[in-house]
């Protein structure tokens, strides 16, 4: 502790943090003061003001619900798809199942059928960070060129993206679990197939499940604006909403975006409690 | 059901046993409402339009645009999405430290520092700003960033400062809920020592609860800056600054050579980022 006390590393990193302020702070020509000063007042202000009352009327509240329906929808559908892209593509990036550690301690692996395993690994591993680098938003635009408007393209976009995530994650789960289960298999003439069944899987789906539901309580918030590149949901709606200066029906949309993001929180917080 | 085997504890078996069909028939359920609402149709990636879009979308990739006028529109962009994060998460910090102190159950009403408080303080001046720190954080937070670029778009106009402006409310909501779930978690020991030596409530601040909660605090700021990088990147599909402005453009004009130079540049920066700060967290946690 001691040691790491004395060492320059802590003012080096703060003073480099302290310079990227700084440069950051120029480059956004961010200016508080001009916010917080009378102008910039009164431009929130009239803002705010113009949002409220929300638009409370029947049409504009059946047009919300079906939003928010269509928003949840899309997150719910979009997690399940990733979880079903992630899954295989994770099994197939676990290093202990195809070319490393316990159960290819004793029986080398001929030099074809090691490059064969490495190969696999590697493009699933360049698969799935493909998956995650492009954001959502993108795979929406991707999506709707292809298929067309609609939440099918917000499902899709989801899906990939939050594939990769996922898969990222259930890799380093696969491959953080208790070895020994997997050498007692292993030594008992058990087959690939039964070790992830039976070694592996049963010690991850916790955490497996953990992540799946925080990532749908990331895509709510996702899907509620893809709408926003024509991926259907809320985001659709509030795009058409601000475009047209409709404040007093974007304020509605918007009290629907919180209702259904505090909803799926609460249901994903309390599967999470009941399931794990 | 009702041939439950120990009565006395009918109820808790009953509900424990009833859960698993509740749950599969409402997954189910959703599931096929799901699919209809969402008007889920994989024949449509299967058509002949789409696959000759894809063709076109995949060969209009190759090769990357990476000539130099290009690139040379994409620097500042780059540069500019960078700053947003950084300057977005530490607004979002300014507005997270004070608001979730008060959004802190065991600072500013319940537990070892309020036990010799009389009641109706400790809800007038507790509870109530406590309650308030809550709500604004948890509207910070539930409304996306994208939606709080849009409106702030339209509040400040177009450029990096609504940009900053979103991430900076919307991860002070996020940041502002976690600081005040890892004070909530600390040791109460030290707390308890620290008053019975007769030390002030800032004290016991100072002394017991932060040193305790800053590692923690240090590493959620600086993942959430790794993802505030992502945010920025592409806040610009609003008007709000950045590559996402640039990639917004080149895949309205079905410029797909230079979609795919932005997000390999996208993919480097987020990488980068991501090797930096895991070093600093391993640094700071340990």
């Amino acid at each position: 502790m001691d040691a790491v006390r004395r060492s320059p590393w802590p003012w080096l990193i703060l003073t480099g943090f302290v310079l990227l302020i700084v440069w950051s702070y120029r480059g956004t020509q961010v200016d508080l003061g001009m916010l917080l000063g009378s102008e910039g007042r009164s431009q929130i202000a009239t803002y705010v003001t113009k949002l409220f009352p929300p638009d409370l009327s029947m049409t504009m509240l059946r047009e919300a619900g079906v939003g928010a329906v269509e928003t949840f929808a899309i997150s719910f559908l979009g997690s399940l798809l990733a979880v079903a892209i992630a899954f295989p593509l994770s099994v197939l990036t676990t290093r202990t199942l195809l070319y490393r550690g316990i159960l290819h301690e004793r029986h080398h692996l001929s030099p074809l059928s090691k490059g064969i395993r490495v190969g696999i690994y590697g493009t699933a591993k360049a698969l799935l960070n493909l998956f995650r680098t492009i954001p959502e938003i993108v795979w929406a635009l991707i999506f709707v060129f292809l298929v067309g408007l609609g939440p099918f393209p917000g499902v899709l976009a989801l899906g990939f993206h939050t594939g990769g995530v996922l898969g990222k994650l259930f890799g380093e789960v696969l491959e953080d679990v208790n070895q020994r289960p997997i050498e007692a298999l292993g030594s008992t003439g058990a087959g690939r197939l039964s070790i992830l069944l039976y070694g592996i899987l049963p010690q991850a789906l916790p955490q497996f499940l953990s992540y799946s539901l925080y990532r749908w309580e990331v895509n709510i918030r996702a899907a509620a604006v893809l709408g926003f590149v024509g991926a259907g949901g809320l985001g659709q709606r509030i795009h058409v909403a601000i475009s047209l200066f409709l404040e007093n029906q974007l304020l509605t949309l918007i009290l629907a975006v919180y209702v259904m993001v505090t909803l799926v929180d609460w249901l994903s917080s309390a599967l999470r409690r009941r399931l794990i | 059901m009702n041939s439950s085997p120990t009565a006395g504890s009918a109820g808790r078996f009953q509900s424990k046993s009833a859960f698993p069909y509740l749950l599969v028939f409402f997954f189910l359920l959703s599931l096929v409402l799901s699919i209809r609402v969402a008007q889920v149709d994989p024949r449509l990636l299967f058509e002949p339009a789409a696959l000759a879009n894809l063709g076109r979308f995949i060969r209009g990739m190759f090769p990357p645009e990476l000539s130099r006028s290009f690139l040379s529109v994409l620097g500042p962009a780059l540069v500019e999405t960078i700053q947003i994060s950084v300057i977005g998460t530490l607004l979002a910090c300014l507005l997270a430290i004070p608001l979730g102190l008060l959004a802190t159950s065991s600072l500013t009403w319940s537990g070892i520092l309020h036990e010799r408080r009389e009641a109706k303080r400790r809800w007038l001046l507790g509870f109530f700003p406590y309650a308030v720190a809550r709500g604004l954080l948890s509207i910070f937070r539930s409304i996306p960033e994208f939606v709080w670029a849009f409106m702030f778009v339209r509040a400040v106009g177009l450029g990096p400062f609504p940009g900053v402006l979103a991430i900076g409310v919307a991860y002070g909501g996020m940041l502002g809920k976690v600081y005040s779930e890892i004070l909530e978690g600390v040791d109460p020991r030290p707390l308890e020592a620290l008053r019975a030596s007769g030390a002030t409530t800032l004290g016991i601040v100072m002394y017991g609860l932060l040193p305790q909660a800053l590692p923690n605090v240090i590493s959620y700021t600086l993942y959430r800056w790794e993802c505030a990088i992502r945010a920025s990147a592409i806040l610009g599909f609003v008007g709000a600054g950045g590559l996402g402005q640039q990639v917004e453009l080149s895949m309205r004009m079905f410029q797909f050579n230079e979609v795919i130079t932005i997000l390999a540049v996208l993919f480097v920066v987020v990488a980068s980022v991501d090797l930096l700060s895991g070093k600093i967290r391993a640094r700071v946690v340990r």
